[in-house]
């Protein structure tokens, strides 16, 4: 079976761009195939800085032909319809169609429409000039006298050449005959761009991954990759040193080299004063190398390693020589920052922070940092922590944001300020705090257990809400500009990991005051009297209670789905959160944790199923008489009735009382055990007494007595939301 | 005739020229090769400017469907960048050797490395390394894709294939180079301090250093863009600049359809002007940062009005 070669040779492709652009020359390739009919057996792409190529595997030579019969009018129609069917299929006499007799409807035209199947050759043709031209680059260009002509090629930096070959192994393949803009697909490509400059002839995939490797260029992203790992630990090892692996770089490097050729560079040890995430992230950044360990300590060496993309004629002497002197000016401006900063206390740098606006509508980072150690000074005692030392680190929390080293590497944010806290001699839970409030990050991110850093990571994260909530910046589909899908979690997780006990409402409805700028202003609004009577401080609060509810709403959201990853079933989280004023949300999953149990139990899938049944009936009888049965039953009506009417009309008080107590002492494995006593009354009740009996009082009683068992469930949760 | 002055240069032709022993043999080698490639060699613009691209030559040029082939050194002033002279790296205002080919011929990447190989960058000890920076230019409206062209891991010049210019889409594209100067002597000449370059070539009482030019120039421009350039002043300019290229777009406009604009280039000179003008403002702290985007803003309303002038002139191709 044939095989396809298609090579798209460019100026240097950006490294981040590859491996996608890649995927998509495959998959776009392969669609169009298959869409036309045309089934492979596989199918690989690869990227290197200079190329994309493709290799399609076991494609049939040509496509397979097709017959079809087609039916025309009787013999004898009017002229129109006899033109008509010519044309539909594609004959130019009438004479070309075969004429046969059905018993029903006499005789008429068939015409046999035999298509043979296309050369694979053409359909390729057809196909890959098109995927050029329509390549989803993230970013594209135009370029040369071309550019000139609207509707000019497009693509990531200008391609250059195109090598598309096809056929059988055993054969000279073919060259796929298409042009792109003036550039015709043919069999020749370069090679490494100043190892080996000069031309290749190429024919089929095998023979192109050897002439390329002869012409210094390793096609395979995973091969390169692999040399780097491997001689970057070799080089590391033969001088006792370990390599500080990172994959996010090695697949970067691996996009910027055709042949990877690893060297070792050193600097002055004096340069490991610098902490050693900035020095890092210096080499990382600016040189793209790696730094190494020293073996078997967690210490920096002075020494990183590069990946050059030339055999030099040298050995490399001059490229190392080159990329030391990079790397001593990167770590002297590195270390200049951190000795500019440490001259600064972290508090002397806040008036800065006014400076810098955190969002258009939310005001400056200084008054964000205001809020935030408001709101951290409140939760401190909620969450164990001292209040002054939490103040203090919310208020230092950002301080590092304006400083020299965080400015160049932003990612280095937290960090830099716990070092430099620490230099400044604060107490170790406020440095900590410094750089621990941004946690967790994400959902495999650590949770910080210092209570400090917990009350600013909270404090943080809910003003953040807070705050975008207040000015509807909400999150909507798959936009979340803000990240607050990720606050929302981070919170939940602060929370549930502490088992801290927060009311949300009351600490939401806070912050929305205080983000409004109202907080500190209790009466103000009094005077203010507006025509409906409203003072304008209650409809501010009542905008402030409505916002708290729709941020709620969107934590029991974040929750159900944080919850439902664990394997809590989410109409059990439902169940809870439909009661009101679900707000504490360590309770809610103890609740919903004890409602799993139950429900697991025989008791409580019994209680449910009554609970149903007696739901049930309400339903249908509440809309048959147009009223609901609310007020609570009469106990002597009941007493005076059946034995199992008498039975379950006591253990209803009994266990909804109970209930409650258990409830309120927060025993919600309790309240489902005292509910779990109605599952025998229950069953007994709806196996010997006719709810719907002919004296109206009894009926009416009866059905108050479902009511007051619905009502009772509802002492845990909402059972209406159960399923099953 | 004689002349009574002994009239023997101090230093040989090939002295004088050589890359490797001074910063103004470098410049020459360079123009010497561009104008080799058909580029018509400039002077720097007489204006004060944040990078070589704000030249008309380049900004102005890119547009419109004309040839064009030019390379200029540059002097560049980054207000901000200034150290007091006390960084061996940074300077508030540098040279840049600008190439700007429209449009681009299709072997620009070979040229450029021809070009390295002629300032003595030995191509088969070097890595060279084309590295994804993608350009763009908010005061000037302008974007565009290419690389930081590293040599052993040092970025050394700059290479765009411009896409829009001033809010225009360049058609054909020119491609652009810029080549830090100071960085590259610094290697070529194998020196840490950019004062310590050698400048003429001269040795002994003959020499003369970087440093030697421009380490007072520096000392004092900082003096001046942190603490003392007259901020009421700036303001002042940067209204006044922005009002008569305004005005200038205006009397030079066209009445017609079929007529040409005939001022686009002074116009475009005050843009220049508000652009370096906020540069020092910037420099002096007094622009906050929304007032900040407001500012770059009002600087690339004024490029594109010139832009779109520009094309309506003979040089940006109008008929």
């Amino acid at each position: 079976m044939p095989d396809l070669l298609l090579e798209l040779r460019s100026e240097e492709i950006p490294a981040r761009m590859q491996r996608r652009a890649a995927d998509d020359l495959k998959k776009l390739v392969t669609d169009a195939m298959v869409e036309r009919g045309f089934l492979y057996e596989g199918a690989k792409a690869f990227a290197t800085p200079r190329r994309l190529a493709l290799h399609v595997a076991g494609l049939p030579a040509r496509g397979k032909d097709v017959r079809e019969e087609r039916k025309g009018p009787r013999v004898g129609a009017p002229d129109g319809a006899v033109q008509g069917f010519l044309k539909s299929a594609g004959l130019t006499s009438i004479d070309q169609a075969t004429v046969v007799t059905d018993p029903k409807k006499g005789e008429f035209y068939v015409a046999v429409i035999e298509r043979p199947g296309r050369d694979t050759l053409d359909v390729l043709a057809e196909i890959l000039p098109q995927v050029v031209k329509s390549f989803p680059w993230p970013k594209s260009m135009r370029w040369g006298a071309a550019s000139a002509q609207p509707g000019a090629l497009r693509w990531v930096r200008p391609l250059q050449s195109i090598v598309a070959t096809f056929g059988p192994e055993t054969e000279t393949p073919e060259v796929v005959p298409f042009a792109v803009d003036g550039i015709v697909a043919g069999t020749t490509t370069w090679g490494h761009r100043f190892l080996s400059p000069g031309p290749i002839e190429v024919r089929r995939f095998d023979d192109y991954v050897q002439a390329l490797e002869r012409a210094h260029v390793v096609l395979d992203t995973e091969r390169r990759k692999d040399i780097i790992l491997h001689d970057a630990r070799d080089l590391a090892f033969a001088r006792g040193l370990e390599l500080v692996e990172d994959d996010g770089l090695l697949e970067e490097v691996a996009g910027l080299v055709e042949w990877p050729v690893v060297l070792l560079g050193t600097f002055d040890e004096a340069f490991l004063e610098i902490p050693a995430e900035a020095v890092r992230a210096t080499i990382r950044a600016n040189q793209k190398c790696f730094v190494l360990r020293k073996g078997g300590s967690d210490a920096l060496a002075p020494a990183f390693i590069l990946t050059a993309n030339l055999v030099a004629s040298d050995g490399g002497l001059a490229i190392t020589a080159g990329n030391e002197r990079v790397v001593r000016a990167r770590l002297s401006d590195a270390r200049f920052f951190f000795e500019t900063d440490k001259a600064v206390l972290l508090e002397d740098r806040l008036p800065k922070l006014d400076t810098i606006v955190f969002h258009e509508k939310l005001g400056t980072q200084g008054q964000r940092v205001e809020r935030i150690a408001a709101l951290a000074r409140e939760l401190a005692p909620l969450v164990g922590a001292d209040p002054d030392l939490a103040e203090r680190a919310a208020r230092l929390a950002k301080a590092d944001l304006v400083t020299e080293m965080v400015g160049e590497f932003p990612e280095l944010q937290g960090l830099m300020g716990r070092k430099y806290a620490t230099l400044q001699g604060e107490p170790a839970s406020v440095a900590a705090a410094i750089e621990e409030h941004y946690k967790p990050v994400g959902p495999s991110d650590r949770v910080p257990t210092d209570p400090v850093s917990v009350a600013v990571a909270l404090a943080d994260k809910l003003d953040t809400l807070v705050g975008f909530w207040a000015i509807d910046e909400k999150p909507t589909g798959s936009k979340d500009p803000y990240a607050l899908r990720r606050a929302a979690l981070g919170v939940i997780r602060l929370i549930l990991d502490g088992s801290f006990r927060l009311h949300l409402l009351t600490i939401i409805q806070h912050q929305v005051l205080f983000v409004q700028g109202l907080a500190d202003l209790p009466g103000k609004y009094d005077e203010k009297r507006r025509g409906d009577g409203h003072t304008t401080r209650q409809v501010k609060l009542e905008v402030c209670e409505q916002i708290a509810d729709s941020l709620l709403i969107f934590f029991a959201d974040r929750l159900k789905v944080y919850l439902r990853d664990q394997g809590a079933r989410h109409d059990l989280i439902d169940a809870v959160f439909a009661l009101r004023g679900q707000d504490d949300l360590l309770m809610v999953v103890r609740r919903v944790e004890a409602l799993g149990r139950f429900l697991d139990s025989d008791d409580g899938r019994n209680l449910l199923a009554g609970y149903k049944r007696a739901a049930n009936i309400l339903r249908i009888e509440e809309k048959k008489d147009g009223r609901a049965y609310e007020g609570a039953p009469d106990a002597a009506l009941a007493a005076a009735g059946e034995p199992e009417e008498r039975a379950l009309s006591e253990a209803l008080v009994v266990a909804r009382e109970a209930a409650s107590t258990a409830v309120a002492a927060e025993d919600f494995a309790g309240a489902m055990r005292a509910l779990s006593t109605l599952r025998a009354p229950v069953d007994a009740f709806f196996e010997k007494v006719t709810v719907n009996a002919a004296e109206p009082r009894l009926r009416e009683n009866r059905l108050a007595l479902l009511n007051a068992l619905r009502e009772a469930t509802q002492e845990v949760a909402d059972f209406s939301r159960i399923e099953g | 005739m004689s002349s009574a002055v002994d009239p023997a240069p101090k230093l040989s032709s090939d002295e004088i020229s050589s890359h490797k022993t001074s910063f103004q043999g470098l410049i020459l080698t360079l123009q010497n090769f561009w104008a080799a490639q058909g580029c018509v060699i400039l002077q720097p613009y007489d204006m004060e400017v944040g990078a070589g691209t704000f030249h008309p030559a380049t900004t102005l040029r890119a547009l419109g469907p004309k040839p064009w082939k030019a390379a200029y050194v540059q002097p560049s002033r980054r207000p901000k960048d200034g150290r007091y002279g006390e960084n061996p790296n940074r300077l508030q205002h540098y040279y840049q050797f600008q190439v700007i080919l429209k449009p681009n011929p299709p072997n620009l990447q070979e040229l450029y490395l021809a070009s390295l190989d002629a300032i003595g960058v030995d191509l088969k000890l070097h890595d060279i390394r084309f590295v994804e920076d993608d350009w763009e230019s908010p005061t000037l409206g302008a974007w565009g894709l290419g690389w930081e062209c590293w040599c052993d891991g040092m970025e050394v010049s700059q290479f765009t294939y411009f896409q829009q210019v001033a809010g225009f889409e360049c058609a054909p594209v020119a491609g652009e180079l810029t080549y830090g100067l100071e960085r590259l002597a610094m290697y070529v000449q194998g020196v840490e301090n950019v004062y310590d370059l050698n400048f003429n070539g001269g040795s002994g009482e003959d020499r003369v250093s970087y440093g030697d030019v421009f380490l007072q120039a520096e000392q004092e421009y900082s003096r001046h863009n942190f603490e003392a350039a007259d901020t009421a002043m700036l303001f002042r300019q940067f209204t006044d600049a922005e009002k008569a290229c305004r005005s200038y777009l205006d009397a030079g406009a066209p009445a017609t359809q079929t007529e040409r604009h005939r001022m686009a280039q002074p116009a475009y000179d005050q843009c220049i002007k508000a652009s370096h003008v906020f540069n020092l403002l910037d420099a002096r702290g007094v622009i906050s940062v929304t007032e900040r985007q407001s500012y770059i803003l009002r600087v690339r309303e004024l490029a594109k009005a010139c832009g779109a002038a520009w094309l309506r002139t003979a040089g940006g191709g109008a008929p």
